[in-house]
């Protein structure tokens, strides 16, 4: 697997608008970036001309420096964008934009026949379609979208394999239906639906989709540093791999960028074990026939939205990041903390706590060390203040959580992996939920993202590269301490 | 016979911008080219330093050679010319 260019793209712009705000001329320099990228005379990579490649820039500037692209009227230079990230108190509330304009306005789902048709006697398609919506004309088939339900029976029996699915790949990616399209097939987000998970930002192949990002408010606060603000930041357990080196000289490297300490949210995870195998316990003592976790972000988004019923089956236990926040502010009560992370969904986590003021992600923390030319490789080791347990930082991959809790529960606990949320899984949820019980476990750990955090929206290497790092992480690492 | 020496920049910018997918290299490459190919993940080769704001990382160097925006099938394609 590569990485994919848009996401290359993304990383570009992020560089050259830390770099722009580094300059002392930000406004002027921001406004610059679409140009430079793509300057007077260069090959047209992308789009049909370089007036719409540097429209698209200017875009995925807007959205880089924390606005909505839904709400820019076109005549506001991205300077004027520049100062009003400057003067920005709060971060946007709803994380996602869609640039209208990079969007290709895929057509709506169907089922299509194709060129390959061979109009043969057999007339296969024709007698698997049980809506009747097949007819052959002019030597092919046809299919009536009005009579279509997509059912693709057809695709599997033409022995040419004629017959394909056009795909809407946000669609296609989003777990709840919170992709629509206005009329001219531009998709358009619903925030009553979205769940904020991230999956249509690495789905959609025009990379359309944008995170409002928060690097502006945090490089600000890290300009404060001189004034005696403290920036903390607290690094997700999924951070292992996805930089150079080990842990250790990723926190002197963050430190370096211009934070004042780094905590791990895996202390947090250490407490959230604890207090999750204790209600586990008491939980399976009272009958309760399952309970799910309840650190995923996407997942606690998905229930308040989409399943508040299964409310009394999810643990009450806060999330990793939560204990890890309150520790930092009960140690520096002024201070500025920032959650580095792979996953949109926590900034929205992040909007209802005033314990975690902003969230960036890895591509934007590695954008921030490439403009401050910071060579991960070349630092120091430099120990965590708190050094956290093996339980406590495997909860970045799917089945970390429940092994957790596992390990600490005293009851006899058989977990059950939701591995990604996604129609199907979905389904297992509801099902419980109708049912009152689980079939196949009693504690049931749900990872919006496919492979866990590793898997999340905004990583920078594949979960594979990342298991192995975590591995490597975990060898050293202590067991959690069992209380008696 | 000479061994093709493959040396995948694991500087922070080649890293960030995509070297962390060429880490799968290491494992297939013996798979596929035996013992004719030596790959390893290096420190930063300064390519990124001396080619400044127009570089294209991430970068591999293939005896000597650099590869810019590297990719898997990139490095595979430069390596079997070779061999």
């Amino acid at each position: 697997m590569s990485v994919k260019q848009f996401i290359q793209l993304k990383k570009e712009v992020l560089i050259r608008i830390i770099r722009a705000f580094l300059s002392g001329d930000f406004a002027n320099n921001a406004r610059l970036i679409p140009f430079e990228m793509r300057p007077k005379g260069t090959e047209v990579s992308y789009r049909c001309c370089i007036y719409k490649e540097r429209a698209v820039l200017r875009d995925r500037v807007i959205a880089g420096l924390g606005f909505s692209i839904e709400d820019d009227d076109e005549i506001t230079e991205l300077a004027q964008y520049a100062n009003r990230a400057l003067e920005r108190k709060k971060p946007h509330f709803q994380p996602l934009t869609i640039i209208d304009i990079a969007c290709k306005g895929c057509a709506a789902t169907r089922v299509f026949v194709t060129d390959i048709c061979q109009g043969c006697v057999a007339r296969m398609c024709m007698q698997s379609c049980k809506f009747n919506a097949i007819t052959f004309a002019a030597g092919k088939s046809v299919i009536d979208a009005k009579k279509c339900k997509n059912c693709k029976m057809c695709i599997s029996a033409c022995p040419y394999g004629a017959i394909a699915q056009i795909r809407v790949p946000c669609e296609d990616s989003c777990p709840v239906d919170a992709i629509e399209k206005n009329e001219n097939g531009i998709a358009r987000i619903d925030y009553e639906r979205c769940i904020s998970c991230g999956k249509c930002i690495i789905n959609c192949p025009f990379g359309a989709v944008h995170e409002k990002s928060q690097i502006v408010d945090v490089l600000k606060n890290l300009e404060n540093k001189s004034k005696g603000v403290k920036i903390i930041a607290m690094t997700a357990p999924s951070i292992a791999g996805q930089f150079p080196g080990d842990i250790y000289q990723l926190k002197s490297a963050i430190i370096k960028a211009g934070f004042t300490d780094v905590y791990e949210v895996a202390m947090g995870a250490d407490i959230t074990i604890k207090n999750e195998a204790a209600e586990f316990d008491e939980r399976m003592k009272e009958g309760v026939p399952f309970m799910t976790t309840s650190c995923c972000a996407g997942y606690n988004g998905f229930i308040k939205k989409h399943l508040p019923d299964i409310k009394k089956y999810v643990s009450d236990t806060k999330t990793p990041l939560y204990y890890t926040a309150q520790k930092v502010k009960s140690l520096y009560p002024s201070a500025i903390t920032v959650f580095i992370g792979p996953c949109v969904a926590k900034k929205n986590e992040a909007f209802y706590n005033d314990n975690i003021d902003y969230v960036i992600n890895y591509e934007e923390l590695g954008a921030l060390f490439i403009a401050k030319n910071i060579e991960v490789l070349d630092c120091e080791k430099s120990e965590y203040g708190v050094e956290s347990s093996k339980q406590g930082r495997g909860f970045g991959v799917t089945s970390g959580v429940a092994k957790a809790v596992s390990f600490l529960a005293k009851t006899q606990s058989d977990p059950v992996l939701i591995n990604g949320l996604n129609k199907q899984t979905i389904n297992v949820l509801k099902q419980a939920l109708r049912e009152g019980k689980c079939a196949q476990g009693n504690i049931v750990e749900v990872m919006c993202c496919e492979n866990g955090c590793v898997g999340g929206n905004a990583v920078i290497c594949s979960a594979k590269t990342a298991q192995n790092a975590l591995n490597k992480l975990l060898e050293k690492s202590k067991d959690i301490k069992k209380e008696n | 016979m000479k061994k093709i020496d493959v040396k995948i920049c694991l500087g922070t910018s080649c890293y960030v911008m995509g070297s962390s997918y060429l880490q799968e290299l290491v494992d297939m490459i013996p798979l596929k080219f035996g013992d004719k190919v030596n790959i390893v993940g290096h420190n930063c080769l300064g390519e990124c330093v001396s080619r400044g704001e127009h570089g294209k990382p991430p970068y591999v160097q293939i005896d000597g050679e650099i590869v810019e925006s590297a990719t898997i099938e990139k490095v595979l394609e430069h390596i079997e010319k070779k061999l």
